[in-house]
């Protein structure tokens, strides 16, 4: 086991060395720089300006100016923000992503689950097919229609809610369940699929032999070995999540980090750009690991071991 | 650690919903303070003085030194308070000093500043806080994008390009703690208004010399000598600014809160004015969804006002066959300018023929007829002609920023100059600073390209082509005559003369016509009724001072 985690996390900082070096020079390579901008600065004043943000170093020591910094995670002042550095923008924008990411990751994995077992349990009667339509129109409809839609239902027309902003219970709920649609439609389908395929082996015709209540057949024999590839897409799935996402918060006017993925590259502020995916990737690789640890108490026949596969 | 955040963000979600359910309750109470039983009471306003409004997106920065863009400028100069301030009439008026004398020769200004002028934290304004201000924006190591607004000064220019190391030789001197002397490079005319730009405001000098983030953090640190004083700034989410008690015409004030929400979509903003969330939703601090215009418009609650900024198509001179000034003549009379305005962008913009906007009045009928195909189509097979070519021969590609007003205007355009002219315009659209560096190294045909004024004067928009390489002139036209007159006009002392030569530098740049105009821009909003005493200028920007709630 230690050495599997070894030879994991050595995995771990390969990518994220790679992911760095790749977006580094990439970020580099897209034409314009943080300073272009419509009105023109003399190139005096945009001299000095490069001059007091490095940007006039070779790259190559930029390059390992930046990988030094990651280590030290003093990822840097912001160039269009100058009140902020990287740091404050990732200590500020995280918390307020991940509460919502958590939110809207507990009502998908929750419904997405429930969903699953009810249809797979009434395979191709009513049931099924109500939560199936839910299902696709969940993966089917974008999500910011979903939340331009229930911001004029729930909030405009209803009144239950406030349109948009962040700082109370009520003005998580909508971001919440447009963000948790589509993984929740996507879990309630593979749950369902897994499930039928486990409803029809024999142990679980032995459970139901031995009058075992169809409460604990259901949860505690067939859930349990259905949920296997759920775990696998919930990796990516919270990383994805809990570092928020560009539509849903920019449609709610939510000041998490979501924003900063995307304007960050339109800016040309380099600082956010690699310190935005630097914290991506981390959150990203560091889930992946967890997920294949989970697979071992999950399931004990998978064995995390370096050997024998 | 994570729980500890996660607590504090529990904590912070509470209080701030009793915030918000405070300030939404005090909004829904608000008609019954129309009860007769307040008439009697002595206070002229019963009402929350509470504006609710939308600043679209994070202020880069609230240093006034360093502010380079309208978001920024507009906390600031609620904020701050510079020497003059632009008043109603558009004109600069006495501010932060109470007393303004300008020398014979207009090249050297005496301000005296107010007696009773204080900062938030009851410090006295003095002329060295503008002095510090001044010279703080000009040294090289500040890395302040905007130190050329203050080039009109003596020895700025130099200073700030590091020709000159000695501060002194700059023509800023506080020669006590009320009087600021100023020297010019030339007379310059809109000086005074320069003085109430945010680049012009002065800063604290002790808390800046202190402490460095300063600016940063709604803190005590944050000190400003304007109407409102900062509250509360959670950035990329809500900045708040209340009124300032120490500022010397506090009386005047009526609104104790402003709250500038930082929504991005404009959908999403404008649903929260529909729903009584936001007090304004649009111009000046945002803009309104492009779809709701017209049914705003339909409705009669859409309000429109011009402001000093043209949106016009560039030509690369150099290249074929717009190096061929009947050519560019041509694409420019065959635009049909008020269908544009009138199908595509819809918001009264006003049909340009001319570079300046009409709020500066050089001439404003125009120096060509909109949508004259005769004269065009005559231009083109001259040119054609000219250059050798035929109609087949021609290649011309029309650029853009990617934006949806802007692909619509082009291919409004590309079918227009279809129609006159029987040709096919490819387009081509790239993200924008991609785009900038594009246009400004001079790959390309046509592009757009708009300009904001800066201050109120035509200098501004003229100014852009004087140099070939100016770097905002993209089209690479350079003109003798032009820049003579420009030279003419910095020069002279009498504002109806210097009209004259600025009306014939323009005449020039139209009888070459290295850009085409398309329209002057208007900014349009929504408001809620009770809100009163806004001050929109032509600018583009916005004063809360004499603002109040009915």
């Amino acid at each position: 086991m230690a050495r599997y985690l070894l030879r994991r996390l050595i995995f771990v900082f390969l990518s994220l060395f790679l992911i760095i070096s790749a977006t580094f020079f990439l970020m580099k390579a897209i034409p314009g720089d943080p300073f272009t901008s419509e009105k023109a600065v003399p190139k005096e004043i945009l001299e000095s300006m490069m001059e007091h943000y490095g940007l006039n170093d070779p790259i190559h020591v930029q390059y390992v100016k930046y990988l030094g910094s990651v280590v030290t995670w003093e990822l840097g002042p912001s160039f269009k923000y100058k009140a902020r550095t990287v740091n404050d923008i990732i200590n500020d924008g995280f918390p307020v992503s991940f509460t919502l990411g958590l939110s809207a990751l507990f009502i998908a994995i929750s419904f997405g689950l429930i969903l699953g077992v009810i249809a797979a349990l009434y395979h191709n009667k009513w049931q099924d097919y109500t939560a199936m339509v839910i299902a696709v129109l969940g993966i089917s409809v974008p999500s910011f229609i979903l939340a331009t839609f229930s911001q004029y239902i729930f909030a405009m027309k209803l009144g239950w809610f406030p349109v948009a902003r962040w700082g109370s219970i009520e003005q998580i709920v909508l971001p919440a369940f447009a963000l948790a649609a589509l993984p929740m439609a996507f879990i309630a389908r593979l749950t369902r699929s897994n499930m039928l395929e486990v409803l029809a082996q024999d142990y679980i015709k032995t459970a139901k032999a031995k009058g075992l209540t169809k409460f604990k057949t259901t949860f505690v024999h067939a859930l349990r070995n259905a949920l296997m590839p759920v775990i696998t897409y919930l990796g990516p799935l919270s990383a994805s999540i809990l570092t928020g996402t560009f539509v849903i918060e920019r449609i709610f006017g939510i000041p998490g980090l979501g924003s900063h993925f995307v304007t960050s590259i339109s800016n040309r502020d380099y600082t956010v750009i690699m310190g935005t995916t630097v914290f991506y990737s981390v959150i990203l690789l560091f889930m992946i690991l967890l997920v294949d640890i989970l697979y071992g108490i999950i399931d004990p026949r998978i064995k995390l071991s370096g050997k024998g596969k | 650690m994570k729980k500890q955040t996660l607590v504090k963000l529990m904590s912070t979600a509470m209080v701030s919903s009793l915030v918000l359910t405070a300030c939404g309750g005090g909004s829904t109470a608000q008609p019954s303070t129309d009860k007769p039983a307040d008439q009697g009471a002595t206070e002229e306003n019963k009402a929350p003085q509470v504006l609710r409004l939308n600043i679209n997106s994070e202020p880069p920065t609230l240093d006034p030194g360093l502010a380079e863009d309208s978001t920024s400028g507009t906390l600031i100069r609620q904020m701050f308070e510079g020497l003059t301030r632009i008043g109603e009439d558009e004109n600069p008026h006495e501010a932060a000093a109470e007393k303004i004398e300008v020398s014979e020769d207009l090249k050297t200004y005496t301000f005296t500043i107010r007696e009773n002028a204080k900062w938030s934290n009851g410090d006295p304004v003095t002329a060295y806080d503008f002095e510090y201000a001044w010279e703080r924006v000009l040294a090289p190591e500040t890395a302040a994008n905007y130190a050329y607004q203050l080039y009109v000064i003596k020895n700025a220019e130099k200073f700030n390009k590091g020709e000159i190391k000695d501060v002194n030789e700059v023509g800023i001197k506080a020669t006590d703690e009320r009087t600021l002397v100023v020297e010019l490079e030339n007379p310059t005319p809109y000086f005074l208004e320069l003085t109430a730009f945010y680049t012009y405001m002065p800063v604290n000098k002790n808390i800046v010399e202190a402490n460095k983030d300063w600016a940063n953090d709604a803190t005590d640190k944050y000190v400003s000598n304007g109407a409102f004083k900062l509250d509360k700034w959670e950035h990329n989410n809500i900045a708040e600014i209340v009124k300032n008690d120490q500022y010397w015409d506090a009386d005047k004030v009526q609104l104790d809160r402003i709250t500038f929400a930082m929504i991005e979509d404009h959908a999403t903003a404008f649903n929260m004015f529909e729903n009584g969330e936001l007090d304004w939703a649009g111009a000046p601090t945002s803009d309104l969804p492009t779809d709701a215009i017209p049914t705003l418009k339909d409705q009669g609650r859409l309000n429109i006002y011009p402001i000093a900024g043209t949106y016009w198509y560039k030509f690369q001179t150099e290249k074929p066959p717009f190096n061929n000034v009947k050519m560019r003549k041509a694409f420019a009379y065959a635009m049909d300018r008020q269908t544009i305005i009138d199908n595509v962008t819809q918001a009264d913009q006003i049909p340009a023929m001319g570079a300046v906007p009409p709020t500066m009045g050089l001439k404003n009928e125009g120096y060509f007829k909109d949508n004259d195909l005769e004269t065009a189509k005559k231009l083109f097979d001259e040119g054609l002609q000219e250059l050798g070519m035929t109609k087949e021969e021609l290649d011309v590609t029309l650029s853009y920023n990617t934006s949806e007003s802007h692909q619509k205007i082009a291919q409004a355009i590309q079918d227009q100059w279809k129609k006159a002219f029987g040709i096919d315009v490819k387009l081509e659209n790239m993200e924008w600073k991609v785009y900038l560096e594009e246009m400004h190294s001079g790959n390309y045909q046509v592009g757009r390209m708009g300009w904001l004024g800066d201050f109120n004067d035509p200098i501004n928009f003229l100014e852009l082509y004087k140099d070939k390489y100016g770097g905002n002139n993209d089209t690479l036209w350079e003109n003798a005559d032009f820049q003579r007159l420009l030279g003419e006009s910095a020069v002279e002392a009498d504002p109806d003369k210097r009209k004259q030569i600025l009306a014939q530098a323009e005449q020039i740049l139209m009888d070459e016509m290295p850009i085409a105009p398309i329209y002057f821009y208007t900014k349009s909003y929504v408001k809620d009724d009770k809100v009163k005493g806004v001050l929109l200028h032509g600018l583009g920007d916005v004063d809360y001072k004499y603002a109040y709630i009915e």
